[in-house]
């Protein structure tokens, strides 16, 4: 998102109950809201805001499918074609014993390749410098920032719709790219 | 959206805090000064450590001829306590995991710590894989790569192998887990950090998070589904180490009774371990509104449950190898129960399925004294259910003239030490550094489970029971 004038309204609000229901509140006065930052996640909140599900169930499933296929061909290829050789009697490629490895190979690729995507999707590294415009967000409030480059109400319309939503206080804040 | 929970269930949170007084709470001690009680348990983890690295060395330099291991015992405290140590670390992940999907909001106030403890369990228990391959520089033979030879493989139809697969994809698994939950309550530390070097320590530990919707709603998803993965993984783990044994044609350990067995096992010595670590841990950091009673009593009711699954499990194999009508079976039974570690047989008897059953009673199980005492005392009984079953299943053997005993030497009991030095130095490191309880769960809760909002919302008759049943939540926005 771009921000002509980098400026933000934020509103601070103490309560899961009250910020839940301003979303829809503020959404429904016509203003845009950039984010809200919450220090626990709060149910409900992705819908009101308008948020698709995520998608990272399905990644996990098609990371879990190569690692199960890899698995398999590992083994079947080694233990099959490569250098078979005679264990116990079975099978060159006794496909039970084989699915001790291949199922922790899918929870091993799936768990690995999901948290791997959420990190870059989130963009959250080590050593990144998060954009916080209240600190209070991460201990006890919650905080709704409204990009005032990209509503075309004015400031103080929307401090006033903000601070009728529940909010406890109003801020502004230029963030700085 | 707060959940609507039954007025009848009992405070999650006692002690009517905000979110800020959680905050503050689980803070403190993450940004105090070390005690001298920390620096005093802190400085004995460390001695242990160090008698246990000597030992490991011993181990490493003149091989495991070091232990009282002998031609016909082959195998015995490094797989004892190998076992001993996976077997704990189950308890993490099941809280975690499986009562993360059942939705059982107890489990808020000691996940953190429970999974902290599964990762260093498991950590202890892979030292012991690295020092019974004797030499420890060739440990890498067990991963399928090529060799010189034209590249002979490894054998996958081997446990021990699966082993190698399960053992690292649980330690893998359950590290990520614990540290995409510990991201959040990281960026609260940042936030409220006052020295630079806390500020840069966990401004870089905590991968710039922000509490964005967008990110917990991700975070959310990506909690369930590991969790969901966890689940099947953590009961896989002890399946598998069961399967070293259980698909071996040694009497005692041939059977097919071992996967299930295991499991129970490993999750009812793991909640010990949980229980003695946590009631440490409330008192010395002053955490009983967050870890209460209720909490002690409900793992206590596991520990009832799965002390009794493998007391049957016990009986059960002894019926079997009755029943068998396998003249070796029988013998490794009746060998166990009266042979020359009968002692080991008892002692496993009484510490596992005889004293947890005093936790039927109410008053044993809402004591803090009593639960600590008995918490260690089925640990010890785990021990030695894993001693009985590798070494008296191994000591006579098929020829009477093979038949020997297992004397330990100093350097097994050395690198038994080491694990405790390593676990408790992990332990302690954080429980200082780390917010031993999930801040950002514990908030999530507060506002439907805390007792001042229980309080609120109490009807005038108060129902009679508090059975499980009946505290289901009417509507739950969780659950879908």
């Amino acid at each position: 998102m771009e921000h002509n004038e980098n400026k933000f309204l934020v509103g601070v609000y103490d309560d899961e109950d009250v910020v839940l229901s301003a979303v829809t509140n503020v959404r429904n006065n016509g203003v845009r809201i950039y984010e809200v930052y919450t220090p626990f996640p709060i149910h409900g909140l992705d819908e009101v805001l308008g948020y698709k599900r995520s998608g990272l169930p399905r990644v996990a499933f098609f990371f879990g499918l190569t690692g199960t296929t890899l698995a398999l061909t590992m083994m079947i290829w080694m233990m099959g074609y490569d250098w078979p050789m005679i264990v116990g009697g079975k099978d060159f490629v006794a496909f039970p014993d084989f699915i001790p490895v291949t199922f922790e190979l899918t929870v091993l690729l799936a768990s690995l390749g999901m948290v791997g995507t959420f990190l870059i999707i989130s963009s959250l590294w080590p050593g990144k410098k998060p954009l916080l415009f209240d600190s209070r967000c991460t201990d006890d409030k919650f905080i709704m920032a409204v990009d005032l480059g990209k509503n075309k109400l004015s400031a103080d319309e929307i401090t006033s719709i903000l601070k009728n939503s529940g909010a406890v206080e109003v801020n502004t804040k230029i963030v700085e790219e | 959206m707060s959940h609507v929970v039954s007025p009848v269930r009992e405070p999650l949170v006692l002690g009517g805090k905000t979110y800020a007084d959680v905050t503050e709470d689980i803070c403190r001690q993450v940004e105090a000064k070390p005690t001298k009680l920390w620096n005093i348990a802190f400085l004995i983890s460390l001695v242990l450590l160090g008698i246990g690295m000597y030992s490991a060395y011993r181990t490493w330099w003149y091989g495991i001829g070091e232990w009282g291991l002998n031609k016909t015992v082959g195998w015995a405290w490094d797989i004892t306590n190998f076992v001993w140590w996976v077997g704990i670390g189950h308890a993490g992940t099941l809280i975690s995991a499986i009562l993360l999907l059942f939705r059982q909001k107890w489990r808020t106030a000691i996940n953190r710590a429970a999974e902290a403890m599964t990762i260093f369990a498991v950590l202890c228990a892979g030292t012991f894989i690295l020092l019974h391959v004797g030499r420890v520089w060739l440990a890498y033979w067990c991963l399928p790569l090529p060799n010189t030879y034209g590249s002979l493989w490894v054998n996958f139809n081997s446990p021990l192998v699966w082993d190698v697969f399960a053992i690292s994809t649980y330690l893998t698994v359950s590290l990520v887990f614990w540290y995409i939950g510990l991201i959040p309550d990281l960026a609260t530390i940042r936030d409220r950090a006052k020295t630079k070097t806390a500020r840069i320590a966990y401004g870089i530990l905590s991968f710039g998070w922000d509490g964005a919707a967008k990110t917990w709603q991700r975070y959310e998803a990506v909690s369930l589904i590991l969790a969901g993965l966890s689940t099947p993984l953590v009961l896989s783990v002890h399946t598998i180490v069961s399967m070293d044994f259980a698909t071996s044609v040694i009497p005692g350990w041939h059977t097919t009774i071992f996967p299930p067995y295991f499991v129970a096992g490993a999750i009812f010595s793991g909640f010990a371990m949980v229980l003695t670590l946590m009631l440490i841990t409330r008192e010395v950091f002053d955490l009983k509104e967050y870890i209460t009673i209720q909490h002690m009593d409900v793992m206590n009711k596991i520990i009832i449950i799965t002390g009794s699954i493998v007391g049957v499990a016990y009986i059960t194999e002894f019926f079997i190898a009755w029943y068998s009508g396998v003249q070796y079976e029988q013998y490794a039974f009746l060998n166990r129960m009266s042979g020359p570690y009968w002692w080991a047989y008892w002692s496993m008897m009484t510490c596992n399925v005889i004293s947890p059953q005093l936790l039927w009673i109410k008053k044993i199980r809402q004591s803090v004294v009593a639960t600590f005492i008995l918490s260690i005392v089925v640990n010890i009984g785990m021990w030695f259910e894993r001693f009985v079953i590798i070494v008296t299943s191994l000591h006579r053997d098929y020829l009477p003239s093979s038949w020997a005993m297992f004397y330990p030497t100093l350097v097994d009991i050395g690198d038994y030490i080491l694990t405790f030095g390593l676990f408790f130095t992990l332990f302690f490191l954080f429980a200082k550094f780390l917010p031993v309880v999930n801040m950002a769960e514990i908030k999530a809760i507060l506002k439907t489970s805390s007792d001042i909002q229980l309080e609120a919302h109490k009807p005038t008759v108060k129902a009679a029971s508090h059975s499980e049943a009946q505290t289901r939540p009417a509507y739950n926005k969780d659950a879908e």
